[in-house]
């Protein structure tokens, strides 16, 4: 575990600006829509490098998933920007029509998701954006963790044929990941070989499951900690294969508990091995305004319930 | 799998008047059959826009049955937003040779491509974008129009409305980005029928002066006065053409008859989405020539 250093903190959004940046340098079929949030999205950058690929479409969501769809006949492939819940519930017929079940390589991507998004309150801290994108047929749902992953994520998108939703947040958070990562959709990440539980993560609970990890070798348990950063499809062999192991499991994301990857977690232990599994999710409440730190202790996502989870799932074994 | 054998091919834009006219008349046909075959579907809406299919599939797009791709790159390409029409759609893709006449029979049925409302996913050749749900259609076709620019592609993209879709927020939406980005090189049409499901649009949900209101979105707006005569969408189209490339997006306002072709479906919003019982059917298709022969 002592291998996981923080290089900086970092916003994710940033590492997405990052990675369309450089993802416009090499594929000029790369195009980006924003509703009006360019430069919370960080796709200021883009749009100065590359302005006649780039397409304000002011305040409107709807048309700007429709054009995203549109875009891609001809053989473009739109990334468009918005907070992740302007890009889900507001539009979710829209990405479910002319997206999903139209088959079109578009990347929704999706900022400031989660309770982190902080004292804007609950009307933009969405915790259902994951299980509303999960259950669209075809849709490849993404939570990479830091900086790093963000932007090697953002990069390889474009060589999927499909649709995608990428979501990230707002705040800076430890960015410890590799700079220039090899990204690849689907395959989870083995952080830390352990026998007694196993810690499953996703976005910016990854670094928690990691602090989380330390405390419980101090306490001699000894957690298998996994990076899913790929919701679906789900790394099911590698979900199968640690929980087998481990005889038992904890989820972690920044989302309800309701359609998040625990639940997808759950749907797979449930059908090959059940096992004993707790979940550190949002419980049916909505969030409301505050620092992402204070609230994440409020609602329960922090490094201590993470260890307490834990605690629980080796008891129950 | 079944098999189906292509039939009643007209050689497109080879056709005179006359005979875009008879087309027009099987079309209606198929459309009549295929809803009563399944007894569901919108056959109101499809009789009424038989001729600005006809003109447009059999006279005015450039486009290849026979190469149907999805990027369709150098051709005209058409979207439907008011996807429940999709009879007339369908029978004329058939007509003109995308797929066989013969299909027309699976119409909504169990393991079809043409489902009830028009999809990609059982790859229809013809069929660039689902539609169903209103109101998207116009923002696909000005994000395909936009494509088209960035390739340099000069072909035009077009799009139909129904007029009770335009409640929708969304088309409002396009319609600012559309002239604030100077999108010129789509055509919209809307199918200005006066009707919807519930009754005249006027009084479920009044468009009021829709030629005023497009034109203070910033669109330059061209009518067909009759969208029923086959000279007039032709005529129409065709000046819509020299409208394109002046800087703003351009839209058709085609009134038609909702039903046209079968007279107690007409002066109604009743046949908007039922189906013709066995009488009501042969009376229909007694009003209605065999041109082309039946599926």
């Amino acid at each position: 575990m002592e291998k996981f250093k923080i290089k900086n903190q970092q916003d994710t959004r940033s590492g997405f600006g990052e990675g369309l940046l450089e993802l416009g340098r090499k594929n000029p079929n790369v195009v980006a829509l924003c509703a009006d949030l360019t430069g919370s999205l960080k796709m200021d950058a883009f749009e100065k490098e590359f302005p006649e690929r780039f397409f304000q479409t002011g305040i409107a969501e709807a048309n700007m998933i429709g054009l995203a769809a549109g875009m891609t006949v001809g053989g473009k492939i739109p990334y468009t920007g918005t907070f992740a819940n302007f890009s889900t519930g507001r539009v979710y017929d829209q990405i479910r029509q002319s997206v999903a079940y139209s088959d079109k390589n578009v990347k929704i991507c999706a900022s400031h998701a989660g309770l982190t998004l902080g004292e804007d309150g609950a009307t933009h801290q969405i915790l259902e954006d994951i299980g509303m994108m999960k259950m669209l047929p075809g849709m490849t749902v993404i939570n990479p963790c830091d900086f790093n992953q963000t932007k090697a994520a953002t990069i390889a998108i474009a060589e999927h044929v499909g649709p995608v939703y990428l979501r990230f947040g707002r705040p800076k958070v430890p960015n410890f990941t590799e700079e220039n990562q090899k990204f690849e959709i689907g395959k989870a990440l083995m952080l830390n070989e352990g026998v007694d539980v196993t810690i499953f993560a996703t976005g910016h609970l990854v670094w928690k499951a990691i602090e989380a990890g330390r405390i419980l070798l101090e306490k001699g348990i000894n957690p298998e900690i996994i990076n899913i950063h790929t919701i679906k499809p789900l790394d099911q062999e590698t979900v199968l294969a640690s929980v087998r192991k481990t005889k038992c499991c904890v989820t972690a994301e920044e989302h309800q508990a309701a359609g998040g990857l625990g639940e997808s977690i759950a749907q797979v232990l449930a059908r090959n091995f059940p096992a004993p599994m707790e979940m550190v999710a949002v419980n049916d409440t909505f969030g409301e305004s505050g620092t992402p730190d204070e609230l994440m202790v409020k609602y329960g996502l922090d490094t201590p319930d993470i260890v307490r989870a834990a605690e629980r799932a080796v008891a129950r074994k | 799998m079944q098999t189906f054998t292509f039939e009643a091919l007209i050689p497109i834009q080879m056709a005179d008047t006359s005979t875009l006219k008879r087309t027009c008349s099987q079309v209606r046909r198929d459309i009549v059959r295929m809803v009563a075959a399944v007894q569901s579907g919108h056959p109101g809406g499809s009789l009424g826009c038989a001729e600005y299919f006809v003109a447009q599939y059999f006279h005015n797009l450039k486009h290849d049955p026979k190469k149907f791709n999805m990027d369709g790159k150098n051709e005209d390409l058409f979207f439907l937003s008011n996807g429940h029409i999709s009879p007339v759609w369908y029978s004329v893709l058939a007509r003109t040779g995308y797929f066989p006449v013969s299909e027309l029979a699976t119409f909504r049925k169990l393991n079809t491509r043409l489902q009830g409302h028009p999809a990609t996913h059982d790859h229809l050749p013809g069929i660039r974008m689902a539609s169903g749900s209103l109101g998207q259609g116009l923002s696909v076709a000005l994000g395909a129009a936009l494509t088209k620019k960035l390739n340099g592609d000069k072909q035009l993209v077009y799009s139909l409305h129904g007029d009770g879709e335009l409640q929708e927020g969304q088309i409002w939406e396009a319609a600012l980005f559309a002239a604030h980005r100077k999108i010129d090189n789509v055509i919209a049409t809307v199918d200005y029928n006066g009707r919807q499901i519930d009754g005249d649009v006027e009084n479920v949900l009044s468009l009021g002066n829709l030629r005023s209101k497009w034109e203070a979105f910033g669109w330059t707006v061209t009518e067909i006065e009759n969208g029923n005569d086959i000279d007039q969408v032709i005529n129409g189209l065709d000046h819509a053409k020299t409208l394109t490339g002046k800087g703003k997006p351009v839209i058709i306002l085609m009134r038609t008859e909702m039903g046209m072709g079968v007279d107690y479906m007409m002066g109604t919003h009743k046949w908007h989405g039922s189906a013709p019982n066995a009488e009501q059917t042969e009376k229909a298709l007694a009003q209605l020539e065999e041109t082309l022969g039946d599926y």
